[in-house]
């Protein structure tokens, strides 16, 4: 129970929740992870001779704080007033805001500020609610382990010299900021799941972390269908994920094999977006997660509802209108309508600098026995992709006209 | 309370209010200066001339050196700033909004180092 590992699980999972607590209490970013990381080595003394603490948690935040009292008291250099105050338990009441109030919730705004560089936002996070290490994270990012650091080292400076403040937005700016730290989220998915870059498709450490991130995220806002929403689609997008490939090559949604999606995940990302239409205050993750669970109730491929699918689109559309969005109505309404009007649709789009559209393109063009177009569409689209199992796919689907 | 400097840059050949549009732009401003002055926040504010008054001095030799013109010629330049306090950046970024909307310019949000 107390192998090396297991502390490490341990830590890592109750990283967020200790580091949090810490900075409430410090007021300092630093000195909240010194004092964390020294619990950690705390613990691997002590649990393998002592065993686990029944609340592994509370010991880590308790020893943690223990530590970062004594180191303030080693630095002469704070004043005794900084001193003083950090040493006072709980030194910010609880605000009557009407939320829950949970450390890690302030932590999460603080971390997903708008603010702080886009870049900075999803490394912060990572690193102080999801435990990951630096190194860690620019592995993820494929950036050298000096430039993360500088980068989180940069972001952490601007929160103390800006006064970014530690607390939940107000009702009134909740919706906005909450959309900033769903997106900070739904990107470190993604980065996981599509894998702009390197050798490995999916990079099952983000998909996983961006998951259970935002079931702490739901756990402490249970209310915000948005947040249910998001969580729906990343269960959905990854109960696909090991049907999505063969041999390193990308097989599209229609041709997996179905049985080989993760049912527990389905169940779950289902029964949310249940959840979700019963509240019925619909946004973008809540439709997006309507649509993939469309798909994930089709028996088969050609079982899909795509005059759902198009519709569900088009809802999205009207609240969000983006290139992208209409890509991919175009696409359900070739399924409908055929690849005629689908083309016609996709055409009046033109997005040159989009993969999808090019590959949508050649999608349509090969249906249409447009052959030649639709070799050059996909070449086009080979051109503008990263990822290797796209473009073996691609590439596949061009040499087989 | 930080003091927050809130400054407004404008870019080379954008137009700038002229006529009943200044006027309209000086009353906002005047209501936003008002309003932070009464909520007790005000500590300094203020246009400046355009470009062409300014002078650059470098007094860190031994005979200082002047020279017509700005430190570095730049597209940007500011055009005027305020100094209010708040007690974070996010009451500093609401008042931002409020001071862009009335001046009808983009407002850059720099925190003074504590004193």
């Amino acid at each position: 129970m107390s192998e090396p590992s297991e502390i490490e699980r341990i830590f890592r999972e109750e990283y967020g929740r200790v580091v949090a607590s810490l900075i409430r209490r410090f007021g300092d970013i630093d000195l909240a992870e010194d004092a964390a990381s020294e619990a950690l080595l705390a613990a691997v003394e002590r649990w393998p001779v002592d065993g686990v603490p029944p609340n592994p948690g509370g010991w880590l935040t308790t020893t943690a704080a223990r530590r970062g009292i004594d180191k303030l008291r080693r630095e002469s250099h704070r004043d005794a007033k900084q001193q003083q105050a950090a040493m006072i338990v709980d030194p910010t009441p609880h605000e009557p805001t009407g939320l829950v109030e949970d450390d890690r919730l302030r932590l999460i705004f603080v971390c997903c500020h708008p603010a702080l560089a886009p870049e900075a936002r999803v490394a912060l996070t990572l690193r102080l609610l999801g435990g990951l290490t630096v190194p860690e994270i620019a592995a993820a990012f494929f950036v050298s382990e000096a430039t993360m650091g500088q980068r989180i080292t940069r972001a952490k400076k601007k929160i103390a010299a800006a006064k970014i403040p530690y607390r939940v937005p107000s009702a009134q700016d909740l919706p906005s900021r909450l959309a900033g730290v769903l997106a900070v989220l739904y990107l470190v998915f993604n980065e996981g799941y599509l894998a702009t870059s390197g050798p490995t498709p999916v990079r099952v450490d983000l998909t996983s972390e961006a998951i259970r991130l935002c079931r702490v995220l739901r756990s402490l806002l249970p209310t915000e269908p948005e947040v249910a929403g998001l969580l729906a689609l990343m269960l959905l997008t990854d109960a696909r994920r090991t049907a999505r490939f063969a041999d390193g090559v990308l097989v599209p949604l229609m041709d997996q094999d179905r049985a080989a999606w993760d049912g527990s995940e389905i169940a779950e990302g289902l029964s949310l977006v249940r959840e979700c239409l019963a509240v019925n205050r619909p946004g973008v993750y809540q439709i997006q997660a309507a649509v993939n669970a469309v798909h994930s109730t089709a028996r088969t491929g050609a079982d899909t509802d795509w005059s759902q699918i198009a519709a569900l689109y088009a809802q999205l559309f009207s609240i969000s209108p983006t290139p992208v969005v209409a890509l991919n109505r175009a696409v359900a309404v070739s399924e409908l309508d055929g690849p005629a009007v689908g083309l016609a649709e996709v055409d009046r789009l033109h997005l040159p600098t989009y993969h999808a559209w090019h590959a949508t393109r050649a999608e349509l063009l090969r249906r249409l026995g447009r052959y030649d177009e639709s070799r050059s569409a996909y070449d086009s689209a080979l051109a503008l992709i990263d990822n290797d199992a796209e473009r073996a796919y691609l590439t596949r689907r061009r040499d087989e006209l | 309370m930080t003091q927050y400097m809130l400054s407004v840059h404008h870019v080379e050949g954008e137009p700038l209010p002229e006529g009943e549009d200044m006027q309209r732009m000086f009353r906002q401003v005047d209501a936003f200066n008002q309003k932070a002055m009464d909520a007790g926040i005000w500590v300094f504010g203020g246009g400046l001339e355009d470009m062409s008054a300014t002078t650059t001095v470098d007094g860190t030799g031994a005979e200082p050196i002047i020279t017509d013109g700005p430190f570095a010629e730049s597209k940007e330049w500011m055009g005027g700033f305020w100094v209010l306090e708040a007690p974070d950046l996010d009451a500093a970024l609401k008042l931002a909004v409020e001071a862009s909307a009335a001046c009808e310019g983009r407002v850059q949000v720099r925190p003074f180092q504590a004193v």
